[in-house]
Parts: C-alpha cells; sequence; structure tokens
C-alpha cells in the first residue's frame, strides 16, 4: 500500500477579485510575481524543499493558465511515479454535484484523493501568499507537541488583526481561543493560512461538517476542532510573508524585490524557488538604454530607460521609452516614447508609441474604488493600448482597445475601460 | 523514424587556451544562456530525431553534468533517447577513441541494433540551426552515399577546417583537410549524412586497417569511389574551437539579427534550466549594448560584453569588450577589458585585466569569501 507521511493540498481555485483586471481571465495563484515566477510556484518550492513530494492542487477558477504551468510537475521536480502533483477541479458526482464552496468543503470533495497516500499528516496551504517555509519544522512542532491541528501564525499590527483568522494562545503555544476576522481582536497572533492536520482529525470533522453550507476552514473547521477540545497549537513563522491580495500589496511586494538587499531574497542557493523556464535566452541592453534599480527578467530587450522596476521576461521596451515603479509582466511590448509611471501591466500587452501611463492627479475610481487604488494603473493580460493616448491614476484597461476608446485621446484618473470578449 | 544522431564531443584543441583546461569543446558556454552542444542538441530533437549518443572522451565532466538529463531537450522518451559514450575497457578493446571513426566504432552496437535507416553525425562545437530532414530529402534525391553539410567562409580561418570543391551537379571532387593554401572557400561544417549500414560497413572497414579518422580515412580515400555529395547552408554557421572564433561567436549575439535568428525564430535553442532569479540591477549600474544571463546581480559599467549566468559585477567596476562566464564574482573597482574571464573565478577588487594584443584569458583561483 502506498504510504506518505504527510501530504499538502493546495487551494488555488481563488479569483482573487481585488486583483481586479490582473485575474479578470486569470486564477490568482497563477499570476505573475518577481519577474519570471508565477505566485503558486512559492507553495510548490516550499513543498519540495520542505521535503514532501505528494501535492494536490486544487482548481476551479479560471484554470487554464494554472494547469498549463502546473503541467506534470516537471519544474518543482513533483513528477514522480508515486505521489507527485495531481490537479484537482471539482467534478459531477452521481448524486449531489456541486463546485467547491468553500475550502474545507474542498478539501472534503478530495477525500478520495488523500485517502490513496494513506497519510498521517495533511497540509493545507493556500495558493495565493510569497514566502519561504520550511513545512517539515512546523512538522516537528506539530509531532512534538502531539497536535491534533497546527496553525502556522505571525504577529500582524493590531490594526490589521481584523482581516485575519486570530488565535490565542497560552504559554505552551496551546490554542486557548479562536476568532476569524472579528471585529475586535483579542491578539495580534493571526493564522496564515497554512494547517497541519492529523489525517484521522481531519477525516472525522470534514465527514462531521460535510452538510456545511460553504464549509470553510476558519469559519467552520477550525471552531469544531477546538470546540471538541482537540490539540490546537499555533506554531509561529518569523520570516517574510506577503498576502498579495490587493493591487496595493502586489505591488509593494514586487517593489521590495529591488531593494539592494531585499528582505525576500531570491538569490539564496539554498531554497531555490522554482518556475516553468520556459523562456531561456539572456536579456538584451541596448546601447541607448538606461538601466537603474531594477529586477529584469530573461529574453527582455531594452532600448529605454527602466528604473525601479520588476520586468519579467521576454518583455520589449522600445526606445526613449521610460518606464519607472512598475511592474511588467512577460511578453508584453512598451512602444518607442512611451512613458510608464507606477503601473502593473501583466502579460502579453501590447502598449503603442508615445503613450503616457499613469499621468495627471489622483481621483478616486468610478467603479471600483476599492480595488483600483494606491494611484496604479493596472491592464490586463493580452489587452491593447494604442499610439499617442493619456491613462490617468487608478485606471484599469482590459480587452483590445483603439483610438475611439478614449475621449479627446485621454483616459482620465479614475476611469475604467473593459472590452471583454473583443480580445482576439 | 527515419534517422539516429550521433554528436561527436570528444574534442579538445590547444587553440583553445586555457579555456579547455576545463571542459571539452562541447561544454563551453555560448551566447549566455547556452552551452555549444545544445545547438546540436536541440537541432536533432527539433528535427524530430529521437535516438541521440553523445560520444565524449576529453575532461567530460563538465558535459556529463549538462547532459545528466535528457528531458531539456525532449529526449527522455520511451522510443529512443540521448545515449553518452565514453570509452570503455572491454575484453577485446583498451584504447581511448583513437579518432572520431574509431569512436563510432567502439560503439558499433549502438549503430548496428538501431532499427533506422539514416544517421546524423553531428560536431559539438557548431552553433547553427538546421532541420536535418532538408539534408535527408537531399542525401535521398541525389541518391548519395554521403552527404556533407557545407557552407562558404572568408578570412584565413579557412586552414582549420576540411576545405572541398563540388562539381555544378554538387557532387564532392576536391576534399582537402586543413590545407595550408587553397582556392575554394568552402568548407565542410562536419555534418553528415548517411545510411545506417553504410556507416556501419565504412567503420568496419576502416578499423580493419587499423584507420581512425573519419575525415582522412573516410571521406577523403572514398570520395572517388563513393558518391558524396555536398549540401550548402546559407545561414549563420559557426564553429566555436578557437578563442578567437569563440569570442567572435558570442559577440555576433549582440547584433540584432543574429538574436532575433536565435532567440525569437522558431523553433528554438533548447538548454538545462537553472532555476536562477532574474538579473538585478542596483544603483551604479550601467549597462549598454551588452547580454547579460539570469542570476547576474550588476553593480558597475558593462559596455559590449556578454555576461553569463550568475555573474556578480562589484561597484565602479568596468567590463568592456569581453565575455565574462558562469559563477564569476567581481570585486569592486575591478577593470576587465578585452577578456574572458573563465567560470567560478573570483576576481579581487582593484584588479586590472586588459588584453592588449588579442583576447586575454582571465583564470584566477581566489578564495571567495561571501556573507
Amino acid at each position: 500500500m502506498i504510504k506518505k507521511e504527510m501530504i499538502a493540498m493546495l487551494l488555488a481555485g481563488g479569483q482573487g477579485s481585488r486583483l481586479g483586471v490582473l485575474t479578470e481571465k486569470v486564477a490568482k495563484p497563477a499570476v505573475s510575481f518577481g519577474g519570471k515566477y508565477r505566485i503558486i510556484d512559492f507553495p510548490l518550492s516550499n513543498c519540495i524543499n520542505s521535503g514532501i513530494d505528494t501535492v494536490g492542487v486544487l482548481t476551479q477558477y479560471q484554470p487554464l493558465l494554472l494547469n498549463t504551468h502546473i503541467g506534470i510537475g516537471i519544474p518543482w521536480d513533483l513528477d514522480k511515479n508515486e505521489g507527485g502533483v495531481t490537479v484537482l477541479p471539482p467534478y459531477e458526482k452521481s448524486t449531489n454535484s456541486e463546485w467547491y464552496t468553500g475550502t474545507a468543503n474542498a478539501i472534503y470533495q478530495n477525500m478520495a484523493y488523500m485517502e490513496q497516500y494513506n497519510p498521517d499528516y495533511v497540509l493545507i496551504l493556500s495558493g495565493d501568499h510569497i514566502y519561504k517555509m520550511d513545512y517539515e519544522v512546523m512538522l516537528d512542532f506539530h509531532k512534538a507537541n502531539k497536535a491534533d491541528v497546527t496553525i502556522a501564525t505571525m504577529s500582524v499590527p493590531l490594526e490589521e488583526a481584523s482581516r485575519f483568522g486570530i488565535v490565542v494562545t497560552d504559554e505552551t503555544n496551546q490554542i486557548t481561543q479562536f476568532e476569524e476576522k472579528p471585529e475586535k481582536p483579542s491578539s495580534n497572533l493571526a493564522s496564515m493560512g497554512i494547517y497541519i492536520f492529523s489525517w484521522a482529525v481531519l477525516k472525522e470533522a470534514l465527514l462531521a461538517k460535510k452538510d456545511q453550507n460553504n464549509c470553510d476552514f476558519g469559519m467552520h473547521v477550525l471552531p469544531y476542532c477546538h470546540e471538541k477540545r482537540q490539540r490546537l497549537f499555533a506554531y509561529e513563522y518569523n520570516g517574510y510573508w506577503k498576502d498579495v491580495g490587493t493591487l496595493g500589496s502586489y505591488w509593494e511586494a514586487n517593489m521590495e524585490l529591488i531593494d539592494i538587499i531585499p528582505e525576500f531574497n531570491l538569490y539564496e542557493e539554498f531554497w531555490k524557488i522554482y518556475t516553468k523556464g520556459d523562456i531561456i535566452p539572456p536579456q538584451y541592453i541596448s546601447k541607448e538604454a538606461v538601466i537603474g534599480k531594477s529586477l529584469i527578467g530573461e529574453g527582455s530587450e531594452i532600448h529605454g530607460e527602466v528604473q525601479n522596476s520588476v520586468i519579467g521576461p521576454n518583455v520589449y521596451i522600445g526606445p526613449g521609452a521610460v518606464v519607472k515603479d512598475s511592474v511588467i509582466m512577460r511578453n508584453t511590448v512598451i512602444g518607442s516614447n512611451t512613458v510608464v509611471d507606477k503601473s502593473i501591466l501583466a502579460e502579453n500587452v501590447i502598449v503603442g508609441n508615445d503613450v503616457v501611463l499613469g499621468s495627471g492627479k489622483e481621483a478616486e475610481n468610478m467603479s471600483k474604488p476599492k480595488v483600483y487604488a494606491f494611484g496604479l494603473v493596472t491592464i490586463g493580460e493580452h489587452s491593447v493600448i494604442p499610439d499617442g493616448v493619456k491613462i490617468g491614476k487608478n485606471t484599469a484597461i482590459s480587452g483590445v482597445t483603439t483610438a475611439k476608446d478614449y475621449v479627446n485621446g485621454e483616459l482620465p484618473s479614475g476611469g475604467v475601460i473593459a472590452k471583454d470578449g473583443e480580445s482576439a | 523514424m527515419r534517422a539516429i544522431g550521433l554528436i561527436l564531443a570528444g574534442g579538445s584543441n590547444n587553440k583553445m587556451r586555457e579555456l579547455s583546461n576545463k571542459r571539452a569543446i562541447a561544454a563551453m558556454p555560448v551566447a549566455g544562456s547556452y552551452r555549444s552542444i545544445d545547438f546540436a542538441l536541440s537541432n536533432m530533437s527539433n528535427s524530430h530525431i529521437q535516438k541521440v549518443a553523445v560520444l565524449t572522451q576529453y575532461n567530460a565532466r563538465s558535459l556529463n553534468e549538462h547532459l545528466s538529463s535528457s528531458k531539456w531537450w525532449d529526449f527522455g522518451r520511451k522510443q529512443g533517447g540521448l545515449f553518452v559514450f565514453t570509452p570503455m575497457v572491454t575484453a577485446d578493446n583498451s584504447w581511448w577513441y583513437r579518432g572520431t571513426a574509431d569512436a563510432m566504432y567502439q560503439n558499433l552496437n549502438f549503430l548496428k541494433n538501431s532499427h533506422e535507416p539514416y544517421v546524423v553525425i553531428a560536431s559539438g562545437d557548431g552553433i547553427y540551426k538546421l532541420d536535418y530532414n532538408k539534408v535527408l530529402e537531399y542525401h535521398i534525391a541525389k541518391r548519395a552515399d554521403v552527404t556533407v553539410v557545407c557552407t562558404d567562409i572568408d578570412g584565413d580561418d579557412i586552414n582549420r577546417f576540411g576545405v572541398l570543391r563540388m562539381n555544378e551537379e554538387s557532387r564532392i571532387e576536391e576534399f582537402e583537410e586543413k590545407p595550408m593554401v587553397t582556392q575554394s572557400h568552402t568548407i565542410s561544417t562536419g555534418i553528415y549524412v548517411l545510411r545506417r549500414r553504410q556507416l556501419v560497413e565504412m567503420l568496419e572497414k576502416c578499423a580493419q586497417e587499423d584507420r581512425h579518422d573519419f575525415v582522412k580515412d573516410i571521406l577523403i580515400r572514398y570520395k572517388n569511389l563513393k558518391r558524396i555529395y555536398g549540401y550548402k547552408i546559407k545561414d549563420y554557421w559557426s564553429n566555436i574551437s578557437t578563442v578567437e572564433s569563440y569570442y567572435k561567436t558570442n559577440m555576433d549575439f549582440l547584433r540584432p539579427d543574429v538574436r532575433e535568428y536565435f532567440f525569437r525564430q522558431r523553433p528554438e535553442i533548447k538548454t538545462k534550466i537553472d532555476d536562477l532569479p532574474p538579473a538585478k540591477y542596483n544603483p551604479g549600474a550601467d549597462v549598454k549594448n551588452s547580454l547579460i544571463a539570469s542570476g547576474c546581480i550588476i553593480n558597475g559599467e558593462v559596455d559590449n560584453s556578454v555576461l553569463f549566468k550568475n555573474v556578480f559585477v562589484g561597484n565602479n567596476c568596468v567590463i568592456k569588450n569581453s565575455i565574462i562566464l558562469n559563477d564569476v564574482y567581481l570585486g569592486d573597482n575591478t577593470h576587465i577589458e578585452n577578456c574572458i574571464v573563465e567560470s567560478r573565478d573570483t576576481i579581487r577588487a582593484n584588479s586590472y585585466h586588459y588584453g592588449e594584443d588579442g583576447i586575454k584569458i582571465v583564470v584566477e583561483k581566489n578564495e571567495r569569501y561571501v556573507i
């Protein structure tokens, strides 16, 4: 019988709607990060670096890019004869077919997958955080405490604590109280959404809660375990961990990589982050290019100026263009003499010549003021921006736009152009 | 599948100077991200040849490391695969490979046990793209016994190649190996196509006569007896087996047409993936007309140069017209001009290296202190 001590279940089905047009056609875990990576590369690399070679990836929202990226797991050495990576979409059943309605419900629907590996422990991960973590150390902690459930936690500023699941612990790190997104948090120890369950405990809890609507770990399963007086422990993590759930935090996390000695260091030999390395050639920096503090990916051609930016692989930046404080994802083309200021450009975008991105004064976004804030310009994948237009701050564009879409050649701050279904 | 592939990657020569102390020529890093043998291997794979043997002998550690998995070139298949053959002591042979023909002869069983009717032979030191199927079609159409892929070159470099002359039907009439003086500008690229049984027969005959070289002892001797044809290629082709040509080939990639041809046009050249982070530019970086591979961290000036993977350039460095191989650490205030810096070198701060007449090869084995 196959036996794996610990397997991982990676929740990658979420949309991440606060990333706006970036996740319009792409699941959040598949969004590019730090030039060549995608967000899901971080938990997947953590798995293989921690010695976990069996990973189920639960997908639901827009899985095409995610599936293509994961493939059979070659980049992470997860192409195994026994175990390896398995993509787990929701599936039809003879009775009661449903989508994944919540985090715990998704895991419940894949009971058979977990069962076949006969695990002692199951690690629950989410595919939308940037961090490096040795799950084996967390497992040792779990075993040492004879815990039923171990929750990875970290201290967050108290004023932000109400965004998280908050735990209160005693001096032995055992959890005495559990609050999901409390209005008045009683501690600042936040759950990172990373759990180790002893298999029997997880199975029992999922079966007990199987009829719960939108069954969620934080809302239902953990409180259930807590009520049953099972041993819940908080594993405190002190390294770099970033939730890139909003455009602002996504942009900020990218910018942090450019620091001379970044807090989150990609250049360490011993904990490599793996990704699908489909672009091989070196980058070319031309005679007229000016490169300031930046990260630039493989195969890019830079003829213009790049300052304080993260440039993905296979990007072209034309002569005379100026890119500042921006994130540009793979295969995107920036025309000549175009100015890109504090913008996020998704993959395969074409920006014409003499365009200005991020001009003028800030104004609140007219359709989603909470999403398109931070003064950013956000351009969705496969968008086209015609020559000579001006685009203000807190704006979003998706789809193939033409000069006709810009009144007086301009999209003022706070504006949105969404041309869904027209991108060819 | 119609053909199997053989890549002759055993060679070394003193024209590579210190660079060949460390590796076979086929393992030389090229164009920032690749190694020389990637071009032949990718051409094989892109031509749908599924079974390829690499014959290697000289200083093969670096090459073996590069070939440790066949998946990068898509050879990890049930049908076919990538084979690396080094010389072996057996009951009836205790020789190293004594020449190209001998290298193939010592692996005759590989040839005999294959079922594909044709063999494509290539060398590991050519930088080019070629669909070998086109050569094979030509070979069949000409009813040739051997087809030699050739190209025209100019310059005094010609005397390091096999020089040939074809008649109007492209049959090779003259073939001289490394002549001192020659009228022709057409050279053999070291790529051959022939029937597998024909090759086996020729190799066996050659071995009986105690001859060992494929060009001297087979091609040149048989040229009037067998139908040997030339297939001329006009696209980019370069051989890197001298320091000067190695330097020039790398610098060629700073040309937009060469980059377009190798980096953008399909099919692409594949290589082992190293999972390095993107190149990082810190304040003080000033890069012009250069190729920069992934994993580099740049704090200084780089002009008209090729930086391979994982190069660290310290503050106030000046790098001009140079090639910096993989994993080199350049301390602060270093000046490197007209040089090739050997891989894994650690150059101390304030060093000065200048290739006065020609290319200087910098090999320093300083201790590296990393924080």
